[in-house]
């Protein structure tokens, strides 16, 4: 097991579109092992992606069992990952490993299923949301070459539109 | 060692000013930091890191031409910059409502007591001439907690009959 250096932009392989994965063997799992314990090593990182360190496989690793009381599947190694239906949306706030001291708010759906292969090759239908959506498709756009910086919403558009009705409370429990 | 200056420059809008303005000081040989420009109420008003070389007043005859053809006024002031050092915001928070004297002191009087540290906020009047609505965004950093500001907020938009909603900046590290 080994931590790996992890590109950080302007770094022009950050951009390059990833290649599916063919068979899963002891080399990967090595691999996917490396990989996650870099994503632990990282401060607070939720996920990440292998392009991130140089390998341009389709594969994300995403853990935001962390987080107290969110829905999660807890450790995920998502194989071939395909986003196969996305629903609503939501601004929330987002860093990378590899851009480091910013971060900014983006759009991302608020609730998605997919398919992707697990670490046996074994085919997996996932359905998630929130916290741990954001995650997992912050994770895929790095297969496609897209950072978080690709996706910034304006400061003055990140609030949701919502009719409020008086007299209730008003102040609404985080998202 | 190259300085840090921050400039300010308002004037009344016009196409151009932000070219104008870069153009002069890149001809200059400065190096632009982080910078926040808005157009407010017709003027646009900036503030600009500026990383230079010598002192304020080459500095200010560098931007004399740009600002005397585009009508605004140039204030500079030599800064300590800190840079690759942002501080993050976790929380942000909207409040709007029937415009008039006084929203944001109250507003952010009673955040401010709560523990909030404003790190950004945009303000813009909408609605009509007749029924002029205030609408505010800030972004933050609770330090006694989100919960504080929550009840505040909800004691602001009981007693002083305005909108108010607080998110949690949820920051997800990849």
């Amino acid at each position: 097991m080994a931590v790996l250096e992890i590109l950080v932009y302007p770094d022009p392989r950050l951009k390059q579109i990833s290649e599916p994965v063919e068979t899963v063997d002891q080399a990967l799992l090595d691999f996917i092992a490396d990989l996650e314990e870099t994503m632990r090593a990282g401060p607070g990182g939720v996920g990440i992606a292998a392009p991130q360190v140089g390998c341009f496989k389709r594969i994300v690793i995403v853990d935001v069992s962390c987080k107290p009381k969110i829905p999660h599947h807890g450790r995920l190694v998502l194989i071939n990952p395909v986003i196969a239906t996305s629903n609503g949306s939501v601004v929330g706030r987002e860093g990378c490993l590899s851009v480091p001291d910013y971060t900014g708010n983006v759009a991302r759906a608020e609730r998605i299923t997919l398919n992707a292969w697990d670490e046996t090759g074994a085919e997996r239908v996932y359905s998630m949301e929130g916290f741990e959506a954001r995650a997992v498709q912050h994770e895929m756009d790095h297969l496609e070459g897209l950072l978080f910086l690709d996706r910034l919403v304006s400061r003055r558009d990140i609030f949701r539109r919502k009719v409020y009705q008086k007299p209730r409370a008003s102040v609404s429990k985080p998202s | 060692m190259k300085k840090w200056y921050m400039v300010t420059l308002v004037g009344r809008d016009q196409p151009g000013i932000v070219a104008g303005v870069a153009q002069a000081l890149y001809a200059g040989r400065c190096n632009l930091g982080e910078a926040s420009m808005a157009r407010l109420g017709g003027n646009f008003a900036t503030m600009l890191m500026v990383e230079f070389d010598g002192e304020i007043p080459a500095l200010e005859a560098m931007l004399e031409e740009v600002s005397g053809r585009m009508g605004l006024r140039c204030h500079v002031d030599a800064i300590e910059a800190g840079l690759h050092c942002h501080i993050e915001p976790d929380v942000r928070i909207s409040v709007y409502g029937a415009d008039r004297a006084g929203i944001v002191a109250e507003v952010t009087g009673a955040l401010a007591e709560a523990g909030l540290n404003i790190l950004n906020l945009e303000t813009d009047i909408g609605g009509t001439e007749e029924n002029p609505i205030y609408i505010m965004h800030l972004d933050g950093v609770a330090g006694r907690g989100a919960a504080a500001l929550r009840s505040v907020l909800e004691t602001l938009s009981r007693e002083k009959n305005v909108e108010a909603r607080l998110v949690e900046n949820d920051l997800l590290m990849g």
